[in-house]
C-alpha cells in the first residue's frame, strides 16, 4: 500500500476500534440501561480503544517512512561497484541521483550505465519490500493493540482518565514544536556553517572584503579558487536597509502620529486598515514592481541630472523596501502612543502647550524606548527580506557606500548559491549556511533586544 | 528680564506673535502627519494602478479567425484513421493552407513564413488534438479562432509601435498590413484567454498559463493548513489551559515569540537542510514546502489562537468545572467552540501570509520549470508568487503581463481571505 492508502486504512481502523470500544463497554454493564456501572462514558471507552489502535502504529509508520529511504540507498550503495571496486564519494552521488530519476521515470533506462540500472531494479526491488513489511507490520499492530484494549475493558477501568492523559500529553508535545524548530534551525545551520568554517578561516569569512564564491569545479581549472569575505554582503544590507529605514521611519511615525492623535475616528476606521494593506502584499508583488517601475525610472531621472545610476541600484531596491515596511513601524508606533495615559496629556495641555508640543515633548518622549523597540524589529524585518532583493537589487558583491551602485545582500547570496544545481558538500553551498546562521544570530539578537524594551516599557504604565 | 518695564501692549504683542508661530508650527506639523498618510496611501493606489494596467491584458488574448479545412490529404493521407498517423500528421500546413487562402496573392516561401507566424506555434497543437479526440472532423470545413503569436498579441495590446524602423519592431510592414487587414474583416479579436486560467508554465508567453501555479498552491496551502491548524491550536491550548508558570513554558513563549521575527529565508535553510538533506523527502514537492510554511505559520496561529482563549471569560471554565466536566471537557466543549471564530480569523490571516511567501519556497527547490500539472503533494510543482518571480525574470516582452496577471490572481486570493477573515471576526465576534 501507498503510505497515503496506508494512513487512510489506520484512520477507518481507529474509527472501526472507536465503536467496538465503546460497544464493548456497553456489552459489559448490559446495554445503556447498565451505563451507572461504567467508570466512564462509553466513548471514552471508545476514544481510549482508537487512540490505542491508531498512535502506536502512527508513530512505526513515521519512523519507518523518514528513514527508509536513506537505510535502502545505502544499501544499494555498497553493493555498488564499478569493476569491483567501491565508487569516489562524488561518483556515489552522481550514482545515487541516476537510480534516483531512473526510479522516478524522469530518465529513460537507455540513458545511464548498467551497474546503475542494476542498482535501481535492486532500489525499487529493496523499496517494494520496505513498503510491504510496513504495511503488514503497521496493520498487525493496528488490530493487535485494538484487540487486546478491547479485551482488556471493564466497567472498572478509568477510561477517561487515561484518554485525557494521551490527549495531555498530545498537547503538550504540539506545544514543543517551536522550540524543536528553534533547536533544528540552530542545529542544522549551525552544523553546515561548521562545515564550512573547516574549509574557510572564521575571520576571513567575517572580515575578508572580496566575495566571489565561484569554485573551481575540476581541480585543475585556472583562476576561481573562490574568496569568501563576506563584508561587502554585510555593507551592501547595511546600505539597503538603511536606506529603506529612511523612508519608512519618517512616515511610518508621522503617520501613526496623525492617526493616533489628530485623526477623526471616521477617518481612521479606513485609513489604518489601507495603509496595513501594504503589509499584506507579497514581497514578491513589490520585488516586480520595483524592477519594473521604480528602478528604470530612478535610472531615467539619473539620466535627466547627469547622474550614472544603475538599473538595479540599492536606492530602488530600500525604496521599494522602506513602502512594505511602513506598516509595521506605523502600527508598533500607533501602539506605543496610544499606550501613553491621557494623564500626561492633559498635564502637558494644563500647562498651555499645544498639541503638537504636547505630542512632541510629552508623548512621543513618554513612547519613545517602544518606537525604538518597533523600530529595531522593523531593521530585523529589513535585513531578513529576500525576494525584493532578489528581484532589484544586484548580484556583485561592491563594496560602496553609494545608494546609485548595484549592491547584494546576504539573502541575495543565499538564494543563488542555493538555488539551482548544487552539491552538498562544496564550500559554495555551505557558504549559504554560514551567511543564514549570521543573519540568524542578528536578527535573533534584534529581536530579543526589542522585545525586551518593548516589554520594559510597557511594564511602566501598567 | 533685562528689559525694562514693558507696557501690557507690547507684552500682548510679543505673546501674539509666538502664539502666531506656535500655531503655525502645529498647523505643520498637523500638515506633516497628513502628507504621511497621503504618501502610503499613494504608494498602494500607484503600486495597485502599475499592476492593474500591465496585468489585465493578460486575462485577453488576440486570436484570428481562419477558415479551417480538415484536409484528409494532409491529415491521413492514408485514410486509416489510426491515431498515431493523426498524431503524426503535419497540422501547420493546415494552418498555413487557411491563411493562404486567406490571402491568395503571398507567394515565395519568405513570405509564406512570415504569415505563418502570426499565428501561435501552439494552434497546431489545439487542432491536432481536436482531430485526434473526433477524427470525423477530417474532411469537413469549420471558421476557427486560432491563438495568434506573441509578437500580433503585443501589437493588438498597442505594445508595438508602427513608428519604429521595420528592423527594430517585432513585426514587418507586411505583417502589419496584413493584420490591419484582417482587423478590418473582424478576423481578428481580443477574447478571453482561456489558456492563461488553465495552462501550466512554458517558454512561450502566449502558452504559459498559472493553473500549474494555482494547483501547487492549492496542495501546499491545503497540506499546510492540515498540519499547523491542529498543532497550532492545540499548542494554544496547552499553554493557555493547562501549563503551569515555569521555566519550562517560559523558554516555549520566548522561542514563539521569538520564531515569529525570523526571517522566512533561514526557514528555508531549516527544510533544505533537515527535510531535504537528512530526511531525504523529494525537492520541489509540496509536501515539504508545506512543511517548511507550517513551521513558519505556527507561530503566528499560536499567539491569535491564545488570544481567542484569553477572550473567553473565566466563568464558562467555573460553570462547566462546577458542572462536574473535567478540565479537558470544559475545554473542548465549552471554551474551545467559543473561542473557534478568534482561532479561525487567526489562521486564515496565517494561511494568507503563507499564499504570499515564496523565499523559502526558492530554497526548496519549488523554482523549477514545470510544465505539468501537479496532481498529487509529492508531485515537482511550483506555486503562485514563486510563479511571479519566474516569469518576472524571463526576458521575453510578452512575460511582463503574464507576471502582472498572475499577481492579480494572487492579490484575488489574499484579498478573498483576508475579507474572509474580516467578515468572520464581525460575524462572530462576542463581547462578554
Amino acid at each position: 500500500m501507498t503510505p497515503a492508502a496506508l494512513l487512510l486504512a489506520l484512520i477507518l481502523l481507529s474509527v472501526g476500534a472507536f465503536w467496538i470500544g465503546k460497544s464493548r463497554s456497553l456489552a459489559l454493564v448490559g446495554g445503556a440501561r447498565g451505563i451507572r456501572n461504567l467508570h466512564s462514558l462509553p466513548s471514552h471507552y471508545g476514544f481510549m480503544t482508537a487512540l490505542w489502535c491508531a498512535l502506536p502504529a502512527l508513530a512505526v509508520m513515521m519512523i519507518w517512512l523518514a528513514f527508509q529511504d536513506s537505510i535502502i540507498l545505502r544499501l544499494v550503495s555498497d553493493h555498488l561497484t564499478v569493476n569491483g571496486q567501491p565508487l569516489a564519494a562524488s561518483d556515489l552521488a552522481l550514482a545515487l541521483n541516476d537510480i534516483r530519476n531512473l526510479v522516478a521515470g524522469n530518465v529513460p533506462a537507455s540513458a545511464v550505465s548498467e551497474p546503475v540500472r542494476a542498482a535501481a531494479a535492486e532500489y525499487s526491488q529493496l523499496r517494494g519490500t520496505s513498503r510491504m513489511a510496513l504495511t503488514v507490520l503497521v496493520l498487525v499492530m493496528a488490530i493487535g493493540i485494538g484487540l487486546f484494549v478491547r479485551s482488556r475493558i471493564t466497567p472498572e477501568l478509568r477510561a477517561r482518565n487515561r484518554v485525557e492523559q494521551v490527549i495531555e500529553w498530545l498537547l503538550i508535545a504540539c506545544s514543543t514544536i517551536a522550540v524543536f524548530t528553534t533547536i533544528g534551525i540552530v542545529a542544522s545551520v549551525a552544523f553546515e556553517a561548521f562545515r564550512f568554517f573547516q574549509h574557510i578561516n572564521v575571520f576571513d569569512f567575517l572580515f575578508g572584503t572580496s566575495w566571489s564564491p565561484q569554485m573551481a569545479i575540476r581541480a585543475d581549472q585556472v583562476g576561481s579558487s573562490g574568496s569568501f569575505g563576506a563584508v561587502p554582503l554585510f555593507a551592501g544590507t547595511a546600505l539597503i536597509s538603511a536606506i529603506a529605514m529612511v523612508i519608512a521611519v519618517p512616515i511610518g511615525l508621522y503617520s501613526a502620529i496623525y492617526l493616533a492623535e489628530y485623526a477623526h475616528p471616521r477617518f481612521r476606521t479606513w485609513a489604518k486598515p489601507l495603509l496595513e494593506v501594504l503589509a499584506g502584499v507579497p514581497t514578491v508583488v513589490y520585488g516586480f514592481f520595483a524592477a519594473l517601475t521604480i528602478g528604470p525610472a530612478l535610472r531615467g531621472w539619473g539620466e535627466s541630472l547627469g547622474l550614472s545610476v544603475a538599473s538595479e541600484s540599492a536606492l530602488a531596491a530600500g525604496f521599494v523596501m522602506g513602502i512594505m515596511i511602513i506598516p509595521f513601524v506605523s502600527s508598533l508606533a500607533d501602539d506605543m502612543i496610544s499606550a501613553v495615559p491621557q494623564s500626561l496629556r492633559d498635564g502637558a495641555y494644563a500647562l498651555g502647550a499645544t498639541r503638537s508640543e504636547t505630542i512632541k515633548q510629552v508623548v512621543l518622549r513618554a513612547a519613545l524606548p517602544g518606537i525604538v523597540g518597533g523600530v529595531l524589529l522593523a531593521v530585523s524585518r529589513a535585513i531578513g527580506e529576500t525576494m525584493i532583493v532578489v528581484m532589484a537589487a544586484g548580484l556583485a558583491a561592491n563594496l560602496t557606500a553609494n545608494p546609485l551602485e548595484a549592491v547584494t545582500t546576504v539573502t541575495v547570496q543565499i538564494v543563488t548559491l542555493l538555488v539551482g544545481d548544487q552539491e552538498f558538500d562544496s564550500p559554495k553551498t555551505l557558504a549559504a549556511f554560514a551567511l543564514g546562521l549570521v543573519l540568524f544570530l542578528v536578527t535573533l539578537a534584534l529581536n530579543v533586544l526589542a522585545l525586551h524594551i518593548v516589554r520594559k516599557y510597557r511594564e511602566q504604565y501598567e | 528680564m533685562n528689559s525694562p518695564r514693558r507696557t501690557p501692549k507690547e507684552t500682548q504683542a510679543i505673546v501674539e506673535r509666538s502664539l502666531n508661530r506656535r500655531y503655525w508650527a502645529e498647523r505643520r506639523f498637523r500638515a506633516y502627519g497628513f502628507a504621511a498618510v497621503t504618501a502610503g496611501m499613494a504608494f498602494l493606489v500607484y503600486l495597485f494602478f502599475v499592476i492593474f494596467s500591465n496585468g489585465l491584458g493578460a486575462f485577453r488574448q488576440t486570436q484570428i479567425r481562419v477558415e479551417l479545412y480538415f484536409d484528409p490529404a494532409v491529415i491521413d493521407p492514408a485514410g486509416t484513421r489510426n491515431t498515431d498517423d493523426l498524431l503524426a500528421a503535419d497540422y501547420q500546413a493546415l494552418i498555413r493552407g487557411a491563411l493562404k487562402a486567406k490571402f491568395p496573392d503571398v507567394e515565395g516561401r519568405v513570405a509564406t513564413r512570415e504569415l505563418s507566424r502570426l499565428v501561435s506555434g501552439s494552434a497546431s497543437f489545439t487542432l491536432q488534438r481536436r482531430v485526434t479526440a473526433d477524427p470525423r472532423l477530417i474532411g469537413t470545413r469549420e471558421s476557427m479562432w486560432l491563438m495568434a503569436g506573441d509578437a500580433v498579441d503585443l501589437f493588438m495590446k498597442g505594445q508595438v509601435d508602427r513608428k519604429l524602423p521595420e528592423a527594430e519592431r517585432p513585426l514587418s510592414d507586411q505583417q502589419i498590413a496584413w493584420l490591419d487587414k484582417l482587423k478590418a474583416e473582424d478576423s481578428l479579436e481580443l477574447r478571453f484567454n482561456k489558456t492563461f486560467m488553465t495552462n501550466g508554465d512554458s517558454r512561450e508567453p502566449e502558452n504559459a498559463g498559472i493553473w500549474g501555479a494555482v494547483a501547487g498552491s492549492f496542495y501546499t496551502l491545503l497540506l499546510t493548513l492540515l498540519l499547523s491548524f491542529p498543532i497550532g491550536v492545540a499548542a494554544a491550548i496547552y499553554l493557555e489551559e493547562f501549563a503551569r508558570k515555569n521555566r519550562w513554558t517560559d523558554v516555549i513563549e520566548v522561542n514563539i515569540n521569538n520564531l515569529a521575527a525570523v526571517p522566512s529565508i533561514v526557514f528555508g535553510l531549516l527544510g533544505l537542510a533537515v527535510f531535504i538533506g537528512f530526511f531525504g523527502l523529494p525537492r520541489s514537492a509540496p509536501l515539504v514546502g508545506a512543511m517548511v510554511l507550517t513551521l513558519l505559520t505556527l507561530p503566528t496561529i499560536i499567539i491569535a489562537s491564545r488570544a481567542a482563549l484569553k477572550a473567553v471569560p473565566p466563568s464558562i471554565r467555573e460553570a462547566a468545572l462546577g458542572m462536574g466536566a473535567s478540565k479537558i471537557q470544559m475545554v473542548m466543549h465549552h471554551v474551545l467552540p467559543l473561542a473557534m471564530p478568534g482561532m479561525l480569523t487567526g489562521t486564515i490571516i496565517g494561511m494568507a501570509r503563507a499564499l504570499g511567501e515564496s523565499a523559502p519556497l526558492l530554497m526548496i527547490g519549488m523554482v523549477a520549470f514545470i510544465v505539468d500539472i501537479p496532481k498529487g503533494i509529492t508531485d515537482p510543482s511550483t506555486v503562485l508568487p514563486v510563479q511571479v518571480y519566474l516569469w518576472s525574470d524571463s526576458p521575453e516582452r510578452g512575460f511582463v503581463e503574464k507576471t502582472s496577471g498572475a499577481i492579480i490572481v494572487l492579490l484575488a486570493f489574499l484579498v478573498l481571505m483576508n475579507t474572509t477573515a474580516v467578515i468572520l471576526r464581525k460575524r462572530f465576534e462576542r463581547r462578554w
